[in-house]
């Protein structure tokens, strides 16, 4: 998961990123009529380049192909790009701005309105906690507080080694067996915070 | 695709059958607890016992006692068995050859299976998801077929009409009249949209639904789009259910290559096409204005309405807006007809009610009601009471938009009125059980803290009024507060409903009113005593009469 290629992170000054890659561009407003030339009154569409020969650019060209490059596979588009590369980053944003001709303004309003985004890479392991209901009925938080106390962090931050992102959700429907706890994907029902502690431990044992 | 290709494949389906069918539940809650690895164990011990020839293993859709699962049940005996293990599950095999196992046994004839009505869920548990053999040979696409070439478009409409059916994703509109509006607007096209976003954190009926029966959703949408001249549907399921998007997908690409989706169905001249959109985490997007704008790729947040999707919606068109049990309603009422439906229920609510019944009670799970059972007879019969035997304080339904009912008012039927008597609203179907160690003050505080971070901040009464609701729920659990911040409360909570743009905001001070209600002691307990406080015992209940 993640930038394998470090020259693919247009974000500077992050916490935790490779430093020495490319600097991040500024903000170019000529950068946005780029992509549009009017010929004979025809606007013709030039295709922005892929950032990288990363073949994951292409899946992700490929889902906006076939929505035709319109305007409203934006959403479609910020998932394939979430998918393959664990999170949105200033280069994606601005190649998927440019090939479905929408401003930077509003992938940006997009990718932060909507709360399944992350703007920020994620740790090598992700460990989501369910705040629905059924879930605080049965005592979460206790699970959270657990969490918290042992990896230091709070919701919506990665451990300073990468290891593990935490992150909350509201329900993923699993109530029946709440409360719930995702680890890397996999639904785990009827936890313990004593569980959930010793479910973490796994994965900090091999990072000295 | 012809009618007798359809029943060609249900004959072969039926013919293929084994005598004895071991159904693995593959839901999302079972899934969790290594029922794919079950399945597999299972499928080894009939292989290893070379029971193949009369005994099958069969992936299948929710059993609803989702508390207890894993779960795998044996037909034609009726035998259910509970929290299977892998290391188990083998020896549910060798009961079929005479041996015995340890699994523990569950009961399919206990009230929480007995008095449910499967309408929606009907296939829920039986059929094989990911197989549209499995869902034809139960009876589907033959309600397409029907509609297509024996009824007119405005008769379906009638029959949607006349079955009384009302909307499940909250509001309770009338289908058939939504229907006839949208068949009577007028646009170059029409869209129909299924709205799977189940915002309701504490309830998964939609989510079972798609992932038990995704065919009978993607069935009542063709259906609709005939009746209101549409030969396009999104379905718009939210990003937290993984599984439900997969099942669907591969519904979609087997209806596809069976032409049941395309052109020209059943060789009529209608068309009608299917997408996904998925979600991204917006509880707002279930609002049917911001659902709209996001499947457009923008941000979801709602419009004013009128004008109504009805008459302007996607891009513009008149579009059909339906929740995903509403949709799943559709193929029984045209095959088993109006009356049949209307038959069931109350007089001023019809059918059956999905309900994930959660929280401090001993059957957790999905169960389908008839309209107008009473609360009690949900909590205390289906759910089999507290567990441990704790008193139960409160139910709640309607998630974020809705209430808490009292225990002294268990007796209330669930119907769409009753509910909204009580202060309460039937809300999409989670009802989630309270028992006396829930402060219900931290409850109503829970809710606007959701309201809260999903608000979409466009109207301010929305985005400001929950944040200081919020900070005044906050300082009355912290003890800081007196008599004049509750007052401030109750005020904030008239504002903020009445001057809201869409129904988050309208609705956000619900769980507050109606916990202030009910249980305004334990407000008041925490109060401090010197500037009006009344030193009240939070444990008396408010007196009924006065609170009412
Ligand atoms: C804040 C808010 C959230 C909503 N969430 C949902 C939802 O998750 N699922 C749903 O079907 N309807 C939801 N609705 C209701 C929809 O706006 C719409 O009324 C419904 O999808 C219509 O379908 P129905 O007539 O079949 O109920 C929500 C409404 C509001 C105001
Ligand atoms: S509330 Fe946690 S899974 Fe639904």
């Amino acid at each position: 998961m993640g930038h394998q290629d470090g020259t693919a992170l247009g974000w500077k000054g992050k916490e935790g990123l490779p430093s020495g890659g490319p600097s991040t561009h500024e903000i170019n407003l000529a950068d946005l009529s780029k992509g549009w030339s009017k010929q004979g009154g025809q606007v013709k569409v030039v295709k922005p380049p892929l950032p990288s020969p990363d073949k994951r650019w292409k899946i992700i060209d490929a889902k906006m192909r076939k929505m035709g490059y319109q305007p409203h596979a934006l959403i479609e588009t910020l998932h394939a790009v979430q998918e393959s590369f664990g999170y949105l980053d200033e280069v994606a944003l601005r190649w998927v701005a440019k090939s479905l001709r929408v401003p930077p303004s509003k992938v940006y309003g997009v990718s932060t309105f909507y709360n399944f985004f992350t703007l920020k890479p994620q740790g090598a392991h992700t460990c989501v906690v369910c705040l629905g209901t059924a879930c605080y009925v049965k005592s979460a938080s206790k699970i959270l507080e657990a969490i918290e106390v042992f990896t230091k962090i709070k919701p919506g931050e990665t451990t300073p080694d990468r290891q593990l992102s935490l992150l909350t959700v509201r329900c993923i429907g699993a109530c029946g067996i709440a409360p719930a706890v995702v680890y890397d994907g996999n639904v785990s029902g009827r936890v313990t915070p004593e569980q959930a502690t010793e479910k973490l431990k796994g994965y900090f044992s091999h990072a000295s | 695709m012809l009618l007798e290709e359809l029943k060609g494949i249900a004959e072969k389906e039926k013919a293929g059958r084994k005598q004895i069918c071991v159904r693995c539940c593959m839901s999302a809650g079972c899934m969790s607890s290594q029922s794919a690895e079950i399945k597999q164990v299972l499928e080894k011990a009939v292989a290893d016992r070379q029971l193949g020839d009369r005994v099958e293993v069969r992936r299948v859709g929710c059993m609803g006692l989702c508390g207890q699962g894993p779960l795998v049940s044996i037909e034609p005996e009726g035998l259910l068995y509970e929290r299977v293990t892998p290391e188990n599950a083998a020896t549910i095999v060798e009961t079929l050859a005479g041996g015995t196992t340890s699994a523990q046994r569950g009961d399919l004839t206990q009230p929480f299976f007995a008095r449910q009505v499967a309408v929606v869920s009907r296939n829920g548990g039986r059929i094989d998801p990911e197989r549209i053999e499995d869902y034809i040979e139960a009876g589907g696409y033959g309600a397409l077929h029907h509609v297509l070439h024996e009824l007119q478009p405005a008769d379906v409409v009638v029959a949607i009409t006349q079955s009384g059916l009302r909307g499940r994703g909250g509001g309770g509109y009338p289908t058939g009249l939504k229907w006839a509006t949208v068949a009577k607007s007028k646009g170059e096209r029409k869209y129909v949209i299924c709205n799977g976003d189940e915002g309701d954190p504490g309830a998964f009926m939609d989510r079972s639904v798609l992932e038990s029966d995704p065919h009978s959703v993607i069935e009542g949408m063709a259906i609709a789009g005939y009746a209101v001249g549409a030969n396009m549907g999104y379905l718009y399921v939210r990003a937290e259910y993984p599984l439900a998007i997969s099942r669907l997908q591969i519904a979609i690409r087997q209806a596809r290559q069976r032409g049941l989706l395309g052109d020209a169905l059943f060789e009529s001249t209608f068309n009608f096409n299917v997408e996904i959109r998925i979600g991204a985490g917006a509880f707002v997007c279930g609002e049917e204005t911001a659902l709209m704008a996001s499947i457009e790729g923008r941000r979801g947040q709602p419009r004013p309405r009128p004008p109504f999707p009805a008459e302007s919606g996607l891009w513009g068109f008149p579009t059909l807006i339906n929740n995903v049990e509403t949709f799943a309603n559709i193929v029984p009422i045209i095959i088993r007809g109006a009356e049949w439906y209307a038959g069931l229920g109350t007089e001023k609510s019809k059918g059956t009610k999905v309900f994930a019944l959660t929280g401090k009670i001993k059957n957790n799970g999905l169960i389908e009601v008839p309209m107008g059972i009473t609360i009690r007879e949900i909590v205390e019969d289906l759910g089999g009471g507290a567990p441990d035997g704790a008193k139960i304080k409160a139910v709640q339904t309607g998630g974020p938009s809705g209430g808490c009912i009292p225990a002294h008012l268990f007796d209330t039927p669930v119907d769409y009125d009753s509910l909204m008597k009580v202060g309460s609203i039937m809300g999409s179907g989670g009802m989630v059980v309270m028992d006396d160690t829930t402060n219900m003050v931290d409850v109503a505080r829970f809710y606007m803290q959701f309201c809260m971070e999903e608000s979409c901040g466009k109207c301010i009464p929305c985005r400001a009024g929950t944040v200081q609701m919020y900070q005044l729920l906050n300082k009355i659990l912290e003890r800081q507060a007196t008599i004049k911040d509750l007052e401030q409360l109750e005020e904030l909570c008239d504002l903020v409903r009445n001057t809201s743009l869409c129904g988050l905001g309208q609705t956000a001070p619900n769980p507050v009113t109606s916990t202030l209600r009910y249980f305004r002691n334990e407000y008041l307990a925490l109060l401090q005593p010197e500037t009006g406080g009344y030193g009240v015992d939070a444990k008396q209940p408010a007196d009924a009469k006065v609170a009412l």
